[in-house]
């Protein structure tokens, strides 16, 4: 049974065809690392999982919720399938507990005391317990990260999408957001993640999708990949990034 | 040149000018409080609503924008009883006010919402809040803190420019000039006078207005 699965997935923005038909399953901790040029679809197929796309036709299941019918629950939905933007996104007026805070009080309805505690919670795992109080301005890029990460685990989702979480980081900041998903990948959390971090998806990821014109052009073990790339395009592609 | 400055013929009407300068100072906060919350019901509308909600939102911001004040003032207080709707000069005055504040608040609360980067609404959404729960809790407060001091402004114009609903006999602090001038005929005092009250209550409004700015956003 996939906890996410992905059947034909067409998607277009006017014209101009996207995703030209992306299936993909995702059992549960799973690592999924999904690569591919600029342009590819990669950030449109991880939007189109949550719901923040709509897609044409095909059908995506996350969590058992289909997704993208006119009738879908996007907030049970979005419950379950967290997610990560390369931007950090955190929100400047509030500070780290509180960009934590907000969603179990505004979506679960639990009281602030115990969002507090899940804040205190999670913004440990990502070792930023000393920084609860601090607002975004004052955190370097690094520490911003691990705080939208933790904001997103707080809502304890089954899946987290991750969308080059660390493509805005300076070079030095890279490993200590990579250090906590790859311990979220430990404990068993099912991440899909769009990455140019070749060697992190070797190493850490369970499964390689390479995209190439809306499409899955390539799949399988990274190791076995990344060693043998059958296709001309993913030997092209690794040839130049890895 | 020689004109002898008599402030005392004043003080026969110091309550009329008392009754003025409190309606003038009530009319602005209501019309500020009142004005602000059509404003942010406008721009979301605009920005988070249905299109055809936001069609008849730019309407009404466009109309109110395009048209002078006192033309507004007179539609209400002298147009609109061909409807069957007569207000009082007070209410017409009050109406006035917040319908035209609101329309300009509209537009300036909307700036400040469509300055708001677009990933801090993909993450409020993301993490499961509706897109009302965003606007409320993420989105609204920091266009109103970018927007704070182009609201100021608009008020403290609000305020000055509520000098017109006079002309309806509304009793404002404009009204009280006019009543005290007409009778003691002392035009250049009365107006002296009633031009440095406006000007002292402007003042007076920006530093509160700051103030309560920097109470409402505290943090940072
Ligand atoms: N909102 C949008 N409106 C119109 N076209 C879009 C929109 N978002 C993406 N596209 C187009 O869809 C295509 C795929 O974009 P997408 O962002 O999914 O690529 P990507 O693989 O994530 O690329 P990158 O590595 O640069 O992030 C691009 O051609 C892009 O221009
Ligand atoms: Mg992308």
């Amino acid at each position: 049974m996939s906890l996410v699965s992905i059947r034909d997935v067409r998607k277009s923005f006017g014209q101009n065809e996207v995703l030209k038909g992306v299936s993909l399953d995702i059992a549960k901790g799973d690592v999924v690392a999904i690569i591919g040029r600029s342009g590819s679809g990669k950030s449109t197929l991880l939007r189109c999982i949550n719901g923040l796309e709509t897609y044409q036709s095909g059908s995506i299941v996350a969590d058992g919720i289909e997704v993208g019918g006119a009738t879908t629950n996007l907030r049970e939905l979005r419950r379950h399938v967290g997610m990560v933007f390369q931007q950090f996104n955190l929100f400047p007026h509030l500070t780290a507990a509180e960009n934590v805070m907000l969603a179990p009080t505004v979506v679960n309805k639990v009281s602030k005391a115990e969002a507090r505690a899940i804040a205190a919670e999670v913004l440990a795992k990502v070792g930023l317990s000393e920084k609860m109080d601090a607002y975004p301005s004052e955190l370097s890029g690094g520490q911003q990260q691990r705080v939208a990460i933790a904001r997103s685990l707080a809502m304890r989702p089954k899946v987290l999408l991750c969308d080059e979480i660390t493509s805005a980081l300076d070079p030095e900041l890279v490993n200590e957001v990579l250090r906590v998903v790859e311990q979220l990948a430990r404990e068993g959390m099912t991440l899909i993640l769009v990455t140019h971090e070749m060697r992190f998806a070797r190493d850490v990821g369970t499964k390689l999708v390479f995209m190439h014109h809306g499409k899955v052009h390539e799949e399988g073990v990274p190791k076995e990949v990344f060693a043998a790339p059958r296709t001309p395009e993913l030997q092209q592609f690794v040839g130049q990034v890895g | 040149m020689s004109y002898k400055l008599q402030f005392a013929e004043l003080l026969p009407y110091w309550n009329v000018l008392l009754y003025g300068l409190v309606f003038t100072i009530v009319l602005t906060i209501v019309s500020t409080v009142a004005g602000v919350a059509v404003g942010t019901a406008g721009a979301a509308a605009r920005t988070f609503g249905p299109t055809w909600l936001g069609r008849i939102v730019a309407v009404y911001v466009e109309l109110i924008r395009n048209t002078p004040f006192i033309v507004q003032l007179f539609f209400i207080f002298f147009g609109l009883p061909a409807l069957g709707l007569k207000l009082s000069e007070t209410t017409a005055a009050f109406l006035a006010m917040v319908i035209n504040l609101g329309a300009y608040s509209t537009e300036i609360i909307r700036a400040g919402i469509e300055a708001v980067p677009k990933g801090h609404i993909e993450a409020g959404l993301s993490l499961a809040m509706t897109k009302w729960e965003v606007l409320r809790h993420i989105v609204l407060n920091q266009a109103f803190r970018k927007i704070y001091p182009a609201l100021s402004s608009q008020i403290i114009i609000v305020m000055l420019g509520s000098a017109v609903v006079s002309q309806i006999s509304a009793e404002d602090l404009t009204y009280a000039a006019n009543y005290i001038a007409s009778r003691n005929f002392r035009n250049f005092e009365v107006y002296l006078f009633v031009a440095l009250a406006y000007l002292v209550l402007a003042m007076l409004t920006r530093s509160a207005l700051r103030a309560l700015g920097r109470v409402i956003f505290k943090a940072r």
